[in-house]
């Protein structure tokens, strides 16, 4: 009796282990067959062509992507401006001056703002920009996707200034810096590692939103010149292309989804590891 | 093993013969041999990092949870060597307490149920019963918390939740009690409390106690080992080792000249 | 941490704290006020964006009234408005993802913090967390062309086994609330396993130990006392998952149908929220119908901040258990 029971949780055990075991298998093998996918049917369909040609009329086989990669680049380039300053500063202020009652107040907004949804994010861009412009414009686009990076700048440049310790701003103060000089000269520097890999990641993320596009940059079949202009951008394209009913605009959503989801975990894997390793050093 | 003085005629319960601990490259322990009496209290002392709560920690192979360790030689428990056996089987026969108290986010009652339960141990729920409060008497804490058996164990003191780890250990009818330095959280009167505890149990179970107390040695041990560098330096009757040592390095330590 | 002082511990000659002109001159005065304000106009950008979506919803806030919760009715033609096909499809889509991304999610974490070997477990949460990178839309990508061929191969034998019930009947075309649960799950699976992770690794050792030092098997520690303690912070993964599923777009409007009505069984096609402001904001005529959108969009804001407001507690609660 007493051998039978140990023997039914010895068998448990190896299940359990079994059980769990391939949920994890399921897990990390979804991104091996994702990857494996769209290498076959994007990668290996992509053609020159999708980086210097655009778009072909609606129904006409052929063409490119090269207004929606310049289209997206713009865009990234304003959500960083609009993004980056406010989100970066913003994160020096909880980690230098902040008090706690207004410290707290801003983290909680910060969450808050990080969990809305991000097409509702591109209703904002859009009432706010979009309604009195009376047009879309990339100035819109870059908008939303500057929004959606605030909260994440402001935690990760937080958590790296936080880690820096107190010694090193002591011992800048000590030798006659100001508190602010100290910050700039010392505190910045040594978490800057941190904090590009942390903005890295950030546009990453913001480089695959598709949502907050669709009302405020829209899409273009042409180059779209200045800010003021619908403009079309990589992740638009793959829906736009996906749920239409022409062949060869889905060979050409295969190619970009493969262009946009190499660029997006390269930088990805690049970034953690050099995370990784600052991490093991710093402490 | 360097016997010069006859140990009292004592059953055996635990014989260890040359036994080698590594933690990777670095050897823990070194050749250690001792017979650990039954139904006596035996205390391992040494300054920090001598290796007494490894060697502890080999008697019911805790160590086993750390990577990258290896034993050689043998720990017989009633004549069979544990390192062949079932791992669980003998850690349900040699029971340990912690340092620090670790009672389950549980309540009480679910605390000390826990090891009959999944040992198999008790085959209703009016036998489950008895044994916590068997457990519990036995750990001299069922007055103090009879009414309150389905509280939280965090809402006990320091003291009690010690002695709630003590009464679990014992729920599994353990033939030795391993104590790796029980006390060394807690204040003098709780301290106390369990020092009478051990007293107590011997009657019904080997006890085999870490203490870097060397007063509590003396107070509760009937044998009393010295360890220095992973090497059991000596082992004898507890008077003898702090009144009479044979050996030069363990009347240092039991003098204070070190540690 | 957030020191506002700048004394410094006296090793050598002690310096009196800098006065208020001294400051200014360093810099300090105007790197506080510049900071300052960049904290502050991430409050005012949150209030703002309430701000418009409550004035930008007005018009079909005060025609419809709270009503609009409960109509079923999305007839933009006659200007006819209610929520409740959305708000049904939101619910059942993250609701179907959850079931099955639970299982899958916390499992996977137990084996990866508990029972599989450090180097295996850090390379495949490596991997795992990659997966929380990949776009919405390249889901939604894989799920038109590749999820929905497979789920019109293997819906007979599905339909064979559970066809009894009223949620597996009805023709079945592909897309559907079925196929973007399916989608959603796969998308929340490493929210889950990343954070139920860390939670598990953070339990204290000593619990461990103490259940194997009472013979149980390394199942029954992590089961009976691991997992338990790390309830409050796994709940809050759920709970985190959950509100990126209520909110994710393309995947799901790329495989759900796209159809506001309700229906029993979940092999037909629906809609949630944020699909449908994704489909039909740029086609909405008059001021009404992109009211009742932006209207949509507030619904889905509450909803969310309050399922994000519940996981944050959870998460906290755990942390606290740390020391």
């Amino acid at each position: 009796m007493r051998d039978l029971h140990t023997l039914r949780r010895k068998i448990v055990n190896a299940v359990m282990l079994t059980i769990t075991g391939l949920c994890t298998l399921f897990a990390a093998g979804t991104l091996v067959f994702i990857l494996g996918y769209l290498f076959i049917h994007g990668g290996s369909s992509l053609t020159l062509d999708f980086f210097t040609k655009l778009p072909t009329p609606v129904g006409e086989a052929g063409g490119g992507m090269a207004n929606a990669i310049v289209g997206s680049a713009k865009l990234l380039a304003l959500a960083m401006v609009v993004g980056v300053p406010i989100g970066f500063l913003g994160g020096v202020y909880l980690a230098e001056f902040g008090g706690s009652t207004f410290s707290f107040v801003i983290r909680y907004v910060t969450d808050l703002l990080n969990g809305v949804p991000s097409i509702v994010i591109g209703i904002f861009a859009y009432t706010l920009i979009v309604l009195p412009q009376k047009h879309f414009s990339t100035l819109a686009g870059g908008l939303a996707l500057g929004v959606m990076m605030i909260p994440i700048a402001v935690r990760s440049s937080e958590e790296f200034l936080r880690a820096i310790p107190n010694s090193l701003r002591e011992g800048a103060v000590a030798l006659g810096a100001s508190k602010a000089k100290a910050i700039l000269t010392v505190v910045i520097p040594a978490a800057k590692n941190g904090i590009m890999t942390g903005i890295m990641l950030n546009l990453a993320r913001v480089a695959g939103e598709t949502a907050p596009l669709l009302f405020t940059s829209f899409g273009n079949r042409f180059w779209s010149p200045g800010w003021e202009q619908p403009t079309s951008a990589l992740p638009v394209m793959i829906f736009t292309y996906a749920i239409s009913p022409y062949e060869d605009w889905h060979r050409q959503a295969w190619s970009a989804g493969f262009v946009l989801l190499t660029l997006v975990l390269a930088v990805n894997i690049f970034a953690r590891g050099v995370l990784a390793k600052k991490k093991h050093v710093a402490r | 093993m360097d016997a010069t003085r006859p140990l009292l005629d004592t059953a055996h319960k635990l014989s260890v013969t040359d036994l080698n601990f590594y933690y990777g490259a670095f050897q823990a322990l070194k050749n250690i041999s001792m017979e650990i009496f039954a139904n006596q209290v035996t205390a391992f002392i040494g300054p920090s990092g001598c290796g007494k709560s490894t060697f502890l920690r080999t008697l019911n192979r805790m160590n086993e949870t750390v990577r990258n360790t290896r034993v050689e030689g043998r720990i017989l428990l009633d004549g069979v060597n544990i390192l062949e056996q079932e791992v669980a089987y003998v850690r349900r026969r040699v029971g340990m307490v912690f340092q620090r108290s670790n009672p389950f986010p549980k309540s009480i009652f679910d605390n000390i149920a826990y090891g009959p339960r999944i040992n198999g141990m008790v085959a209703n729920r009016a036998a489950l019963h008895e044994k916590v409060e068997q457990s519990l008497r036995r750990a001299a804490l069922w007055d103090e918390v009879k009414d309150k058996l389905n509280q939280s164990a965090y809402g006990l003191s320091g003291g009690q939740q010690q002695r709630l780890c003590i009464a679990r250990a014992l729920a599994v009818d353990p033939e030795v009690l391993l104590l790796d330095e029980p006390c060394s959280a807690l204040d003098p009167i709780a301290t106390a409390k369990i020092e009478d505890l051990i007293f107590q149990l011997k009657s019904s179970c080997t006890i085999v106690i870490v203490t870097h107390n060397m007063q509590q040695a003396a107070r509760v041990a009937d044998h009393t080992g010295f360890f220095l560098l992973g090497r059991l330096i000596e082992f004898d009757n507890t008077a003898v080792i702090f009144k009479n040592p044979a050996k030069q390095e363990t009347e240092d330590y039991v003098t204070g000249r070190f540690g | 941490m957030a020191a506002s002082s700048t004394t410094v511990s006296s090793a050598g000659p002690s310096r009196p704290a800098p006065n208020f002109l001294e400051r200014l001159r360093g810099g300090d005065e105007a790197a506080y006020v510049i900071t300052f304000i960049a904290a502050a106009s991430i409050l005012l950008v949150t209030g703002l964006l309430v701000y418009e979506l409550f004035i930008n919803s007005a018009d079909a806030r005060a025609k419809f009234g709270w009503a609009f919760l409960f109509t079923q009715t999305w007839d933009p033609v006659n200007d006819q408005f209610g929520a409740l096909p959305f708000i049904y499809g939101t619910l059942v889509t993250s609701f179907l993802a959850l079931l099955m991304g639970i299982p899958l999610g916390v499992g996977a974490a137990i084996f990866l913090a508990e029972l599989a070997p450090p180097k295996i477990s850090d390379a495949l949460t490596f991997l795992i967390e990659l997966l929380a990178a990949v776009p919405s839309v390249i889901y939604g990508l894989l799920g038109i062309f590749v999820l929905v061929p497979i789920l019109r191969v293997i819906e007979p034998s599905l339909r064979a086994v559970l066809g009894w019930t009223p949620f597996f009947s009805g023709p079945f075309y592909g897309v559907s609330l079925f196929s973007a649960g399916v989608v959603l799950a796969v998308m929340i699976i490493p929210f889950i396993i990343s954070i139920s992770r860390e939670v598990i690794l953070s339990v204290p050792g000593d619990q461990r130990e103490a259940a194997l030092a009472l013979g149980a098997t390394r199942w029954e520690t992590t089961w009976d006392v691991v997992v338990p303690y790390a309830k409050k912070g796994i709940m809050g993964s759920i709970f985190l998952a959950l509100a990126r599923a209520l909110g994710e777009t393309m995947a799901v409007t790329m495989v759900v149908g796209n159809d506001p009505k309700i229906k029993a069984s979940l092999f037909a096609p629906g809609y949630s929220i944020a699909a449908v402001i994704a489909n039909e904001f740029t086609e909405a005529t008059g001021k009404l119908y992109t009211s009742a959108l932006i209207e949509l969009g507030l619904v889905l804001f509450a909803l969310t901040i309050v399922i994000n407001g519940v996981a944050r507690l959870l998460v906290m609660g755990a942390d606290k258990y740390k020391t």
